[in-house]
């Protein structure tokens, strides 16, 4: 596990000093692209907790995305053009809309997570994603918010003296969030609850007949998930300035998957190194090539083929098997 | 006239549940027998109405086109089970999702490079483009009352296929037991590969149905493989009779929602919400219908033995 610890602390390190890097290389714009890797990854990282440690392949996470976005959307369009939403009035503060989007969401998990854990294996893949669908239509069906052409933010969160509308800022605060949910994962995993979690995924007959309350731990992993899948949603919304349906598409679940597997599944650090190749490959195949979608499929599926670990498994060597 | 406007509607929820049917026969079949979650059964439609659409284009015949769309998107099929597919088998279900996601990927990109980006139309023979009168003064499309016939007949094929012949009983006992199966001396691998074929067949078949009503164009295989999965989920993963089942409750459900909830929702909301609600009700209609049917039977109606 060292090895693993040390690479993450690298990576950190890489992280931290990348817009002084960048702008003395006169990259300044990538410091927007390495923003966009962080939210994937702290999406990524959400999904994880469920899918790596509780064994739940939720083809549904863009649901709590969009639906943090559309909290940061909406209340932004209200407080500019005036009127509110369900008698709340609009808000541009990032002190409020963020944890209000993360309560959003994670009220969301709850409600999907309740019914759909009830259900198991594909029907499980298949009952989140129809929840997904389900909000996607919602919000594709509200003209007052753009419908299916989305709703440009006026201006990004206000967080007081910190000026987030500067990319540079704006990165520093995708990277300290980042950075305190993998913190808090790595003792959540560590602790009873993650334990449990695993106990659950690897033998829930066994679980069951030590006489753990499995729903409950599933259903808490899950609905933290969702609201810091959301936390994910509302920094998406203000990097792009713009909240839009496909914030909650199938498509956006289905990436969240291949970044987790793609990073390594079930490791702490895997998915943030899963997002980071992700966006890159992408990025670079784009600017190569038009139709680097061509490409990037079977990428993917060699590395399904032949990475069974993800990159992190590269990372961390050999180990148990 | 409301009695007819009903009646119209049931057809067309008829109609696109056979060809979610289509569809879903193949899939389910992949999905029970083989324990695979192929993504890319959408990608293998939109090749089959691409086919159809090209060689229709260019040779004028709506036939010839059904005639080369069915065994080349067979023959796709067949080299992406051989290629790709093949390995998959024994992984679980997460790395099977991963690699077919890929597959989409490469056949959109693949298929805007072959076929250029703009979508393709499907013109239908004058025969097929009529009308016919059903009831005195309800015409309806001829190509909708053939497409709700050939899914019907289908149908019949595949349930004779799966309970009277020799190479159904194969495929219910390789659903049950893989192992025993090739114990016995069948090869299995062989087995899967043309079960891979016949669901390619059945994929391209409801491609060429879809392309004169829907847009053959990039992208158009997903927005129906969700629904195809929403369908196999409430009929029972591995059943054909739960597939047909289901085919026609949500090609009902969404039709007749489509229809008469923005009605329904005008009788006590202004007419621009009510439409707004009324739409998005429709289309969460089938969800909601599939979260319903798993919550109350978390297999599917008619679970698959085994």
């Amino acid at each position: 596990m060292q090895r693993s610890d040390l690479a993450a602390l690298i990576g950190l390190l890489a992280f931290a000093l990348f817009p002084a890097l960048a702008w003395a290389g006169g990259l300044l714009w990538a410091v927007d692209l390495a923003s966009r890797m962080l939210i994937y990854g702290l999406a990524a990282l959400a999904l994880n907790l469920i899918l790596g440690y509780g064994g739940l392949v939720s083809f549904g996470h863009a649901a709590f995305v969009g639906a943090g976005a559309y909290v940061v959307g909406i209340l932004s369009f209200h407080s500019f053009m005036g009127g509110g939403f369900l008698g709340l009035p609009g808000s541009g503060s990032g002190f409020l809309v963020f944890p209000l989007a993360m309560l959003v969401s994670g009220l969301l998990a709850l409600a999907i997570g309740a019914l759909s854990l009830k259900t198991s294996g594909l029907y499980f893949i298949m009952i989140t994603l129809a929840f997904a669908q389900m909000i996607y239509y919602l919000f594709i069906s509200l003209p007052d918010y753009g419908g299916e052409d989305g709703l440009s933010l006026w201006a990004r969160s206000d967080f007081g003296p910190l000026d987030i509308g500067n990319d540079v800022v704006f990165f520093y605060l995708c990277l300290g969030l980042v950075l305190a949910f993998t913190l808090l994962k790595r003792r959540l995993v560590g602790a009873r609850f993650g334990w449990t979690l695993m106990g659950l995924r690897d033998n829930p007959r066994r679980m069951q007949a030590l006489g753990t309350a499995g729903f409950r731990y599933q259903l808490a992993a899950f609905t933290l998930s969702g609201a810091v899948a959301g936390l994910a949603g509302a920094l998406l919304a203000n990097q792009t300035e713009f909240v839009s349906p496909s914030f909650l598409s199938w498509h956006l679940s289905g990436e969240l998957l291949v970044i987790v597997i793609l990073g390594g599944i079930g490791t702490l650090y895997g998915p943030l190194a899963g997002a980071v190749a992700f966006l890159l490959l992408e990025f670079l195949l784009r600017e190569v090539t038009e139709h680097w979608q061509l490409f990037l499929g079977p990428i993917l599926i060699l590395v399904v083929l032949y990475a069974r670990r993800g990159l992190w498994g590269l990372v961390e060597g050999r180990r148990r098997d | 006239m409301s009695l007819l406007l009903i009646f119209e509607q049931l057809l067309n929820g008829l109609q696109f549940g056979v060809m979610l049917f289509l569809i879903a026969a193949g899939l389910t079949l992949v999905l029970g027998i083989m324990n695979l979650v192929n993504l890319a059964h959408g990608s293998l439609y939109m090749v089959g109405a691409f086919v159809c659409a090209w060689v229709s284009l260019q040779s004028g015949s709506f036939l010839l086109g059904l005639v080369a769309a069915l065994p080349a998107t067979a023959l796709v099929g067949i080299l992406v089970e051989l290629l790709v597919l093949r390995r998959l088998y024994d992984r679980d279900h997460l790395d099977q999702v991963l690699a077919t996601f890929g597959l989409i990927l490469f056949f959109n990109e693949g298929v805007k490079i072959v076929f250029g980006a703009r979508p393709l139309r499907l013109d239908l023979p004058d025969w097929l483009s009529g009308a016919v009168e059903i009831l005195p003064g309800a015409p309806y499309p001829a190509f909708r009352l053939a497409i709700i016939a050939v899914g019907l007949l289908v149908g019949l094929f595949l349930y004779w296929l799966v309970t009277r012949t020799r190479l159904g009983m194969l495929i219910r006992a390789g659903a049950s037991n893989r192992e025993m199966v090739q114990a016995l001396g069948v090869d299995i691998a062989k087995l899967y590969t043309l079960v891979f074929g016949l669901g390619a067949v059945l994929a391209a078949l409801g491609g060429v149905m879809a392309g004169p009503i829907y847009a053959v164009e990039v992208g158009m295989g997903e927005p129906m493989l969700i629904m195809v999965f929403v369908v196999i989920v409430i009929g029972g993963i591995g059943s054909i009779r739960g597939a047909f089942v289901g085919a026609l409750l949500v090609g009902l459900t969404f039709m007749l929602c489509r229809a008469f909830l923005p009605g329904l929702f005008g009788l006590f909301l202004d007419p621009a919400g009510a439409a707004a609600v009324g739409g998005a009700l429709a289309s969460m209609a089938i969800y909601i219908l599939m979260a319903g049917v798993l919550i109350a039977r978390p297999r599917g109606l008619f679970p698959a033995q085994g």
